[in-house]
């Protein structure tokens, strides 16, 4: 590992100045995905900016006009949370459904936002993929069983972050600042970019540009929302799948839905199809199965993949159930 | 030679049996025996060591000047090197050795060894690493079966690499090596088979898949290795301490006993721990040109890539049985993937030693580019049985009749059919087992049965010295490692047993070769091999310390017991000494014994088993394959401690569930590296994925030697994947013959099933 400056940032302006002096520099949350990455070599860091550090940015703010989170929160904290389970129990249950309790304890939300991808060509230091500044997507027409079956190419990655898929569903606004820039807020389903806008990122962040604030409004009366998924291991794994669920219900009759996929696409996954399958419509088992039918539908999975297609349109039927209230 | 007349078998079905016990053994343990230490739930006398961290791995060696060395490793599967200039990474400051293969090397593997540096710290050696430049040219390669076995495949080793590899009439299936072609029944000619296969009532034929397992052991490999002139020391994580100094001896052309190898602790080995290894032998070619000790423990990486694995396999199966279910034929013949090594399992072992039946066996090896494969906890027998205890579970549908019946007609052991009846009186889901067609809702749960068998086999040369010193002290020495079962624990109980003294009294070392040669740790024949040297060592020091006592108390030698560590006169029991009063008239510093193990002699049974009931819920809609309960029924002779016996059982169906379920060492075949070779992405069952474990250890009188001890190192893991494989069809009424038994399979076979 290359020797790196360690900064603790003691308040929001130091973090992001520190960050803006230095070009090589990364903001370190848990440091989770960043350890593993400097570890490998290819992550070449000449700072940390460790964040974690800064006062207020580990706040958890439920108020009537919503959800208000810090950047530093960690999962273990967000899945903890009495408030967050009532009032926004999809995330909640995403929070708590990632990674294992020693990562949850240190992992940051933005820090899960911002992760980069666990595709094993872009995690092994021995294949130079397009994404780190090869030519090839190895994945295409290689080992590609996790990867994706929506929005691929030419980079076919699975966004990781299993609170994305909730906060995407959620209709979540990040705040993101940075030095002597003005602070913007992004609706979260414009940071994600796909691979064929720039297969090198997976979001907007500018250089030295960080979440601040990530804001959930508060829940309209009848809403109800639900995160499940899929995965090989139980426990520790990572998901083959997962589903967020938003409903908003007058009754049994949906009056708006948010489906979202993760680990599906090389960002959070709107399900459009089984969104407008269930809007206005009376939740049972049959639309639900509907809207499963309807969420895959234009999937293009790859060699190894196709096995998502009924994962997904199943785990979108159980999770619609459960939202409205039946069993999943 | 002395005949003896013991009591021999289980659970009320016993016999007599006369063994010729060599002069100088004690009497035989037998059924009759009553032990107050052997057999007893003892801890592990040196669980307190290890959960303090007091316990030394090789991991924790540090010595005085040593430097720390990493190895530089072939990106491609296949190459040869053109030129390694070591200059830059020589020239970092810290650096003090380096190391690499001469140009012109054929690389057949990626992960083969090049280059090697040693530096004062891990990082500047990996640093340094990373300034190695070295050419390849690369040559074409194959990573898979299927394209390695086809005509024309890149050949993977050179015709004269290999004089072994067959080749067909064209001369083209370069990679494709018979071996052990046909084992027979006695007598039975290679027609035989086919002629019975031709007579069955029934033919059931299936082809099954197995994936490549990595050993994955919690402690990596490597070593440390300091000269002290032309003195040799390493500690290193081995089964093997005796078998690695043999081996260094002879590379570096020094007698053995200037070779010292230790291993006081390791932390795992499953049999890919044998052999000294290329890192043992770097790092003694670096020390030696540094002048300093040299420590290289290979990273994770390099534990999945070249360090050794269970070889696939693909298993095609003709099983041939009358309308009664009376097996007539077993028809094995598989193709192995060892990848450079060879040896790829006697994956058709369980088809000729589980059931009587005629039958033909044919394996072979096709080699590919990827790291070699070793021998893995019970080598070739999962693989064997999740494709034989399938098919009869398959013939069993077929012939509409019950698993177990079928089974029990056709067990050649005993001990098997009466561990088969007792496993389905204790699962108590078999007893409510339904068909398939019974199941309705999402998840849905199935029971499996299956059965394996293991070996019975020790290392007869296995010597053991035990020192009583005159303050009453016990040493009892071996230079054999404990692999994590508990050697030192069964050592200690073994002499406790027949000196009569509390465990306490025992102070055992292992692990160095310094100490009387000890057995690999490999068949499961570590105990096997070592219990009964204990024993007849410690029969010795006793016959001697009883003699000091008469002579003492001035009395004769049938006139004195031992128990509980005090001498005394039989009709007389006020007159008598305790152990340390008579270690006091020892005279010398200590006494010294030294026993051996002898042949095994006359036993009741020369093979060992176990049967497991394996209960899992499948969810249907997302594959998920969850398992509930196994029940393991397993005998290993005597059991000489059922707190390590059970933790045996236990580690072996762990161990088992995960090769059933998750574990695949992924290769991209357009490159031909491994993708997973991490931790994260190679999945292996964490505690959420263990099931509740029924251990139900099944005691044998066994004879054979003079503790009746039966390793159980191996036998515990070979039918879990079988079992499961049964309790998932019984679960969803589909049939899957690959491994792991991951969604995307269970999804698949579900579709596959809708659809016909």
């Amino acid at each position: 590992m290359r020797p790196f400056e360690y900064v603790i940032a003691r308040s929001s302006e130091q973090a992001l100045a520190a960050l803006a002096e230095r070009g090589d520099g990364f903001a370190k949350g848990g440091g989770v995905d960043l350890l593993d990455r400097l570890k490998t070599g290819w992550t070449g860091a000449g700072a940390l900016v460790h964040i974690r550090t800064v006062p207020g940015w580990d706040r958890i703010e439920v108020g009537p006009g919503g959800l208000w989170l810090g950047p530093t929160v960690t999962l273990a904290q967000l899945a903890g949370d009495v408030r967050v389970q009532s009032a926004y129990p999809a995330l909640a249950q995403a929070a708590g459904s990632a990674a294992n309790p020693h990562v949850r304890n240190v992992a940051t939300v933005a820090g899960n936002l911002c992760q980069r991808p666990r595709c094993w060509y872009f995690r092994s230091a021995e294949f130079t993929c397009m994404k780190k500044g090869g030519a090839t997507c190895f994945a295409a027409k290689g080992e590609n069983k996790y990867h994706a079956i929506f929005g691929g190419g030419p980079s076919y990655i699975v966004h990781p972050s299993t609170l994305a898929t909730v906060l995407v569903a959620e209709n979540a606004e990040l705040e993101l600042a940075r030095a002597g820039g003005r602070a913007r807020t992004v609706p979260i389903g414009e940071f994600f970019t796909l691979p064929r806008v720039d297969y090198e990122r997976e979001n907007v962040l500018q250089p030295g540009e960080l979440i601040v604030g990530i804001r959930v409004k508060a829940p309209a009366p009848g809403r109800k929302s639900v995160f499940v998924a899929a995965k090989e291991r139980n426990g520790y794994d990572w998901p083959l799948g997962e589903v967020a669920v938003v409903l908003d219900m007058r009754g049994d009759v949906c009056t708006a839905a948010r489906v979202v996929l993760g680990a599906a696409a090389p960002i959070p996954w709107r399900a459009q199809g089984a969104e407008a399958a269930l809007s206005g419509r009376r939740v049972d088992e049959l639309a639900a199965r509907t809207a499963g039918v309807a969420a895959v539908e234009g999937a293009l999975p790859l060699g190894q993949n196709e096995y998502k297609v009924p994962l997904f349109e199943r785990l979108v039927a159980r999770a619609v159930m459960a939202a409205a209230g039946g069993k999943a | 030679m002395a005949d003896i007349n013991i009591t021999v078998g289980f659970e009320g079905q016993t016999e007599a049996l006369t063994v010729q016990v060599p002069e100088g053994e004690p009497r035989p343990w037998d059924a009759k025996s009553q032990l107050a230490c052997v057999g007893q739930r003892v801890p592990r006398i040196d669980a307190r060591a290890k959960v303090t961290g007091q316990a030394k791995y090789t991991y924790d060696i540090a010595l005085p000047g040593m430097l720390e060395a990493c190895v530089a490793r072939c990106p491609l599967p296949s190459a040869r090197l053109r030129s390694v200039d070591m200059s830059r990474a020589r020239a970092v400051p810290g650096v003090k050795a380096v190391w690499a293969e001469k140009p012109g090397k054929r690389m057949v593997f990626a992960g083969q060894e090049f280059a090697a540096v040693a530096a004062v710290s891990k990082d500047v050696a990996e640093d340094a690493l990373r300034l190695i430049k070295a050419d390849f040219t690369p040559l074409p390669f194959v990573v898979d079966m299927d394209k390695a076995r086809a005509p024309g495949a890149p050949a993977v080793y050179p015709r004269s690499f290999k004089s072994a590899v067959e080749a067909d009439d064209n001369g083209l299936r370069h990679n494709v090596l018979k071996h052990n072609t046909v084992t027979l029944a006695e007598g039975e000619s290679a027609h035989e088979v086919e002629r019975a296969l031709a007579e069955s009532d029934i033919v059931h034929e299936a082809t099954f898949r197995t994936q490549v397992q990595t050993h994955a052991a919690l402690e990596p490999h490597g070593s440390v290795v300091r000269w002290d002139g032309d003195h040799l020391t390493v500690w290193t994580s081995t089964q093997a301490t005796f078998g690695v100094r043999d081996q260094l001896a002879a590379l570096f052309d020094i007698p053995k006993a200037k070779v010292r190898v230790l291993c006081d602790y390791m932390g795992g080995g499953f049999g890919a721990k044998f052999s000294a290894g290329h890192w043992s032998v770097i790092a003694a070619h670096l020390a030696r040109d540094a002048r300093a000790p040299v420590k290289l423990m290979l990273g994770r990486h390099e534990e999945h890539v070249c360090t050794g694995n269970r070889p696939s396999t693909e298993i095609r199966l003709r099983v041939g049985a009358k309308h009664d279910g009376t097996l007539i034929a077993l028809y094995s013949q598989s193709f192995g993937v060892p990848g450079i090594g060879s040896g790829s399992g006697a994956t058709g072992a369980p088809a000729r030693e589980i059931y009587r039946s005629k039958h033909r066996v044919e394996e072979s090896d096709v080699v590919t580019n990827s790291g070699p494969a070793a021998s893995f906890r019970a080598p070739g027998h999962p693989q064997g049985c999740f494709a034989l205890e399938q098919a009869m579970d398959e013939l069993a549908e077929k012939l509409a009749m019950d698993p177990v019946a079928l089974r029990r007609k056709n067990l050649k052991n005993s001990v098997q059919v009466a561990e088969l009846d007792r496993a389905v009186a204790h699962a108590k889901a078999w007893s409510v087992r339904q068909p398939p067609e019974a199941k309705r809702g999402s998840k849905r749960r199935g029971v499996g049965l299956a059965c394996g068998v293991w070996y019975k086999w020790a290392s007869t040369g296995v010597q053991v010295q035990i020192d009583v010193y005159d303050d009453g002290r016990v040493e009892v020495w071996n230079g054999a490692q404990d692999i994590g079962t508990g050697t030192r624990t069964v050592i200690a109980q073994t002499a406790a047993e027949e000196l009569c003294l509390p465990i306490e009294a025992i102070h055992v070392r292992i692990g160095d070769t310094a100490l009387p040669i000890g057995p690999g740790s490999g068949g499961s024949m570590t105990a096997t091999s070592i219990v009964p040297a204990v024993r007849a060592t410690a029969y010795k020091v006793r016959a001697r310390m009883t003699a000091l006592a008469a002579r003492k108390l001035g009395a004769a030698l049938d006139e004195l017991e031992l128990a509980d560590g005090r001498f005394y006169v039989t009709n007389d029991i006020a007159r008598g000494l305790t152990w340390k009063q008579v270690a006091a008239s020892i005279g010398a510093d200590k006494l010294s014994e030294m026993g051996r193990r002898a042949e095994e002699y006359q036993s009741f049974r020369e093979r060992t088993g176990g049967v497991q009931i394996a209960e899992v819920e499948v969810d249907v809609d997302l594959g998920q394959v969850r398992v509930l309960r196994v029940t393991a029924v397993h005998d290993c002779g005597r059991v000489l401690n059922p707190l390590l016996a059970e933790s045996q059982v236990k580690g072996g169906v762990i161990q088992g569930v995960s090769y059933a379920l998750f574990e695949n060492r992924v290769l991209d075949g357009n490159v031909g590296r491994m993708v997973n070779a991490d931790l994260e992405s190679y999945k292996i069952a964490f505690a959420g994925d263990c099931p509740e474990i029924d251990v139900v250890l099944f005691d044998v009188s066994n004879g054979g030697n003079n503790a009746g001890v039966i390793g159980l190192g191996e036998s515990p893991t070979v039918p879990t994947a079988a079992a499961i494989a049964n309790a998932v069809a019984n679960a969803i009424g589909v049939r899957i013959r690959e491994l792991p038994i991951t969604p995307d399979r269970v999804l698949a076979a579900l579709r596959g099933q809708r659809r016909s």
